[in-house]
């Protein structure tokens, strides 16, 4: 099949950037966006000419390095799905496809597709932990813990920090990733003790890296690879009001 | 590319007064909660228009006869609508910063109309306000009808407003105002509670469809009365005349 | 080159094997906290034992500088592992003990691992579940809200923890955790988009290393009292394999090159259960849980040049190829035999998919039996997972699965205390060589990285740190200066080829190259082809490879092609070391040996050891060091999967 790629390319954070087309043939309906662009790659480094710089790398949807705006929608078209997870068979032949970086100032392009997500880790940096030495730890079943607390756990536990919440909210809001952290530590009984000082430090620093407020839209959720519900963000609103009027021990 | 311990090169001017994006949030929903409280009430009241003039005008006398409440109630009113338009402005400034350069191609997901207005509607809803306490408070935009008195020397609210309504632009401006306010609490009412952690999964749906309904009831509620007016239903009590 | 010619010593502590650790670590020296403050160690690799080690070592209050080529610490390919971690907590009550464990350990690894380093994987196995629970790992949990384990890679024992299928991202998240709030303490500086380049040596020390900023293109120096390698395995030097597209051996290989031996190389496992190629373009292939073979049925078509649709080929034309060559097992049979098995047909021509490079797994009848529904609680994600990536449904038509590359045994030598070869240089995780022996358990590799990077190596390092007094090393002395000089020298000489071939064309040659002679099976007469053919494609690679954009910016041909240049010397030391291994054992099969079966037949007398191997210059063959195994409590034994 044959596509019209239209990609944003910028040569570094100080530069203003465009977007080019590049037509695309050869192509089969098998091949992940990002195989897609390896192809086009490889076309431009065998012509002399600089390859276009993507983030991406366990290519199974789990590391999330990769992070794109495919026409509009990051990710892409398919639901519950990575870049590196989008097949061109969701696509038609001769179709026109943008590829953008995802925009917030919080997440500064670093080169074309690439952007820079460090504000994430600061947001872990924050308070995204249990303060737990090596060493020293109970006996794993010491502390018995319902099953269903630890699926709900899990549920927070499973986002991949690629930050697609971020690109698809108008506001470019990272409640859906900060809550989603808070709420998995909050939900388990080992990070109980520093709940309250975990949900404000982490809400500051989000605030800090200049991440956009939430408005309770969704499209946050909507696009999520791994499906983190809007659950978490009340559940992060409660949090909040809890870490302001509990007595942190 | 290094990055020592934590901290960003970025300003950090960003956040008022210590304020957090979610605290900013909170207070949108608290205010946002008593003005719904509030326009719901007045639209309670209002409705009283269908009971007659008597009934209407004894209500208007009923309010004015505690001034002391009822100016505190303004008071606060004025306070809760500044810190909800305040805060909204101010967002909306962080927002916009928050993602300087949209994209090429955009497909919003999964929003509403509704959400992505919230401010547009929000001003148009203010802009209102000013012109209905302009008319129905102030009375400058019409201090003929503001001055007429009923029978027991009331003022006569019933006949300004079936006199006011019976203008069909005065009717046109009331209605659409009434529309984006529904708009706006289509969207307002379901986010409350999310912002103040009610919501779960099974419950979103809910408060959503609990939201679309507060919006229609008022909205049905206040637009009714213009369209009653013109349409003939709601007529000039004996003795008024059209001035 | 240096020309450091060594004696391997395992240094594995005297006395009965139970007690060997308990009583290293009583011996070992400490290092007083307020001499721990000015001690500097740098991580290389953020991934399970990277992170790991960072945190704990930090924690300890040393200084600390992770570096990781990723834009974040949680993006290392740890994250991937679906099944679980092994821990000999026995909650199941179902016989396990830290000596089944060990015990299964060598055994799978099939005798070529020390006995010493195993018992003590499986001592400390208990403590890491301890740990990441008490981070906030959600593990699955029991009604009663006890641990869950589930049995995995045909243990007979309930001895795996998991998170649903994500248990290495969970691992990884909480070390990524700990780490991040060391990096908040201030006791670690994390330096991402930063990639390893060299290895600093002085006066036969580990002192440091050469990086490169990916983004800026700047190379610069980083002293340390220690240098820890964590920076995974060569999967990747087959190209298609499970491995991260970066996933490279490059900080490995360049400590190789200064001095530290390369252990096993050839030892790499090819895992049975992937979805196989689509056509061209593949870029990497996705590994499906081993679960699926306890219920699918694996065959291909009779005939060669088969044409027809799955269904409507007839029963009798069907060859249940597992089934019938090993009757007692089936399709359940060991990783490497049913990737030998799968190959083997494939070979035959009687391939099926659009590269004929695979075979069906069949669900039909367990479906037939079992009913949809409950083939879809068992597999229901797996199954998703497949229909999504290849647009076909496995409830209708049967899965296609092939090998692929997906661990690697072998890595740098490194002895009891983790420590390679040369002082002050520690190597953890996937990129030593230390536990597995030629074949790796399912649910180990989590086990190891954490292993290492919780509770051995922050002991150990101490160890050495004790006995080597502080000086005031600098980035400007002549050693770091050099080493700086060939690393520029080095990017030159990438940049140098004028040509139009992509740094990926010569790497995808070389994995097909190397999966055809040093993969599934090797033969002596294959692997001396490739002895011959490596040279020439490494030289072609210098002279064609076309590198645009600048060295002094974020440059991704000049990435990929400093990686390639590894691969293609490195890819000569595992054909060496598959060559001189002349015997078939675990993942390792040289065809010579097997008996009248087809099964490896190991050859105890002579390769009851591991072959550490020394660099002696590019495209001279390195000099082998044999370090013997003294296995003194298992009793060798044969596999036998009739």
């Amino acid at each position: 099949m044959k596509l019209t790629l239209n990609i944003w390319r910028q040569q570094g954070p100080n530069d203003t950037g465009q977007i080019v087309s590049y037509p695309a043939k050869d192509l089969s309906p098998d091949m992940s966006i990002l195989e897609m662009l390896d192809k086009l790659n490889e076309e431009l480094i065998a012509a002399g000419e600089e390859p276009v710089v993507f983030d991406h790398d366990c290519r199974e949807g789990i590391c999330g390095s990769c992070s794109m705006v495919i026409n509009g929608v990051p990710h892409g078209p398919q639901k519950a799905s990575t870049t590196c997870q989008t097949f061109l068979r969701s696509f038609q032949d001769g179709e026109n496809i943008y590829l953008e970086p995802f925009r917030a100032t919080a997440f500064p392009v670093v080169r074309d597709l690439m952007v820079d997500r460090s504000a994430f880790d600061r947001i872990i940096q924050a308070g995204g932990y249990v303060s737990a030495n090596t060493g020293g730890a109970a006996d794993g079943n010491a502390l018995p813990i319902a099953q269903q607390t630890a699926e709900d756990a899990m549920d927070a536990a499973a986002c991949i920090g690629c930050g697609a919440c971020v690109a698809a909210c108008k506001n470019a809001s990272a409640m859906l990733f900060t809550a989603a952290k808070v709420s998995h530590l909050a939900t388990l009984p080992q990070g109980q003790v520093e709940r309250s000082e975990r949900a404000r430090n982490m809400v500051a620093q989000m605030d800090e890296e200049m991440f956009g407020s939430c408005t309770n839209q969704g499209a946050c959720s909507a696009v999520c690879p791994k499906e983190i519900s809007l659950d978490w963000i009340a559940k992060l609103n409660r949090e909040h009001i809890r870490s302001r009027v509990a007595v942190s021990t | 590319m290094s990055t020592a311990t934590s901290g960003s090169s970025r300003p950090t001017t960003f956040v008022l007064g210590g304020l957090s994006s979610i605290s900013a949030k909170l207070l949108m929903a608290l205010t946002g909660t008593g003005l719904l409280i509030f326009v719901a009430a007045h639209m309670l009241g209002n409705l009283q228009i269908y009971l007659g003039q008597d009934k209407l005008n004894a209500y208007a006398k009923f309010l004015k006869g505690m001034p002391l409440l009822l100016w505190s109630a303004r008071a606060g009113l004025i306070a809760t609508f500044g810190l909800h338009l305040g805060l909204a402005v101010y967002l909306r400034r962080q927002n916009r910063r928050a993602r300087p350069q949209g994209y090429v191609v955009d497909d919003p997901v999964e929003t509403s109309l509704a959400s992505r207005t919230m401010l547009t509607s929000g001003l148009v809803i203010f802009a209102f306000l000013v012109y209905h306490l302009l008319h129905f408070t102030l009375g400058v935009t019409n201090p003929a009808t503001h001055s007429l008195t009923d029978a027991a020397g009331r003022h006569d609210v019933y006949s300004m407003v079936v006199l006011s309504f019976r203008n069909i632009y005065v009717s046109g401006a009331y209605i659409i105002a009434m529309l984006f306010l529904g708009l706006h609490l289509s969207h307002a009412t379901s986010s409350i509670f999310q912002t103040f952690g009610l919501t779960g999964n099974a419950s979103r749906g809910w408060y959503q469809k609990l939201g679309w309904a507060v919006a229609a009831i008022l909205m049905i509620g206040n637009i009714s009365i213009p369209v009653a007016v013109l349409t003939g239903m709601l007529g000039l009590p004996e003795g008024v005349a059209q001035p | 080159m240096s020309e450091i010619r060594f004696e391997l010593d395992a240094r594995i502590p005297d006395g009965p094997l139970e007690e060997k650790w308990d009583r290293h670590r009583a011996e070992m020296r400490l290092v007083s906290p307020k001499n721990k403050r000015n001690r500097r160690i740098i991580v290389v690799g953020t991934g399970l034992a990277g992170a790991s080690a960072a945190a704990s070592l930090a924690e300890q209050g040393y200084q600390v500088e992770a570096f990781t080529f990723h834009d974040s610490p949680r993006r290392a390919h740890s994250i991937a592992a679906q099944g679980g971690i092994n821990a000999a907590k026995n909650y199941q009550n179902d016989g396990d003990s830290v000596w089944r464990l060990f015990h299964d350990t060598i055994k799978g690894g099939d005798f070529r691992s020390r006995e010493a380093n195993v018992y003590r994987l499986a001592q400390v196995s208990t403590s890491i579940i301890d740990q990441c629970v008490a981070q906030g790992v959600p593990f699955a949990r029991e009604y009663g809200g006890q641990l869950a384990n589930r049995s995995f890679g045909g243990a007979q024992v309930s001895r795996t923890f998991y998170c649903r299928g994500q248990t290495g991202q969970q691992l990884l998240l909480g070390a990524y955790s700990s780490l991040s709030r060391q990096i908040a303490n201030g006791q670690i500086r994390q330096h991402t988009r930063t990639e390893m380049h060299d290895l600093v040596v002085v006066e036969g020390r580990a002192r440091g290393i050469i990086t490169r900023d990916l983004v800026t293109g700047e190379i610069n120096s980083h002293v340390a009292d220690a240098v820890v390698l964590a920076t995974g395995g060569y999967s990747n030097v087959y190209y298609l394999s499970t491995n991260a597209k970066a996933s490279n051996v490059t900080a490995a290989f360049r400590a190789y090159k200064r001095g530290a031996a390369m252990a096993n190389p050839c030892f790499t496992q090819i895992h049975p259960t992937c979805i196989p190629a689509s056509g061209e373009h593949q870029s990497k292939l996705t590994l499906m849980s081993e679960s699926l073979r306890n219920d699918g049925r694996i065959w291909v078509p009779k005939n060669l040049d088969e044409s027809r649709p799955a269904g409507e080929i007839p029963e009798d034309e069907r060859d249940y190829y597992l089934e019938r060559k090993y009757p007692s097992f089936g399709n359940l049979a060991p990783r490497d035999i049913s990737s030998r098995a799968a190959k083997e047909v494939c070979d035959e021509g009687r391939g099926v998919g659009p590269t004929k490079r695979g075979v069906f797994l069949d669900f039909s009848d367990a479906i037939e039996q079992f009913g949809k529904e409950t083939i879809r609680k068992r597999y229901g994600n797996l199954f998703d997972m497949y229909s999504h990536i290849t647009n076909e449904d496995p409830y209708q038509t049967p899965m296609r699965i092939y090998p692929a590359p997906h661990y690697t045994m072998g890595g740098l030598w490194v002895d009891y205390n983790l420590m390679s070869n040369l002082p002050g240089l520690f190597v953890i995780g996937e990129a030593n060589f230390s536990d597995h022996g030629a074949n790796r358990l399912g649910a180990s590799a989590l086990m190891q990285g954490l292993a290492d990077g919780y509770f051995i190596l922050p002991y150990t390092i101490g160890d050495y740190i004790a006995q080597t007094p502080r000086d005031q090393l600098s980035a400007d002395s002549v050693e770091f200066k050099e080493t700086e000089t060939e690393t520029r020298a080095r990017l030159s000489r990438l940049q140098s080829g004028s040509g139009k071939r992509t740094p990926t064309s010569f790497h995808r040659e070389l994995g097909e190259l190397m999966i055809e002679a040093c993969g599934m099976s090797r033969s002596e007469a294959g692997l001396l082809d490739a002895l011959a053919r490596i040279p020439a494609l490494r030289e072609e690679f210098y002279q064609h490879v076309s590198l645009p954009g600048e060295r002094a910016n974020l440059n991704l041909a000049l990435e990929q092609a400093g990686r390639v240049a590894d691969f293609l010397e490195f890819a000569e030391v595992m054909c060496h070391d598959a060559l001189a291994r002349d015997e078939s054992c675990g993942a390792h099969f040289r065809v010579e040996h097997q008996t009248d079966q087809g099964e490896a037949e190991r050859n105890d007398e002579d390769y009851c050891n591991v072959s550490a191997w020394e660099f002696t210059g590019v495209g001279s063959p390195p000099a082998l060091h044999a370090e013997a195994l003294e296995l003194e409590t298992v009793e060798l034994a044969v596999r036998n999967y009739k």
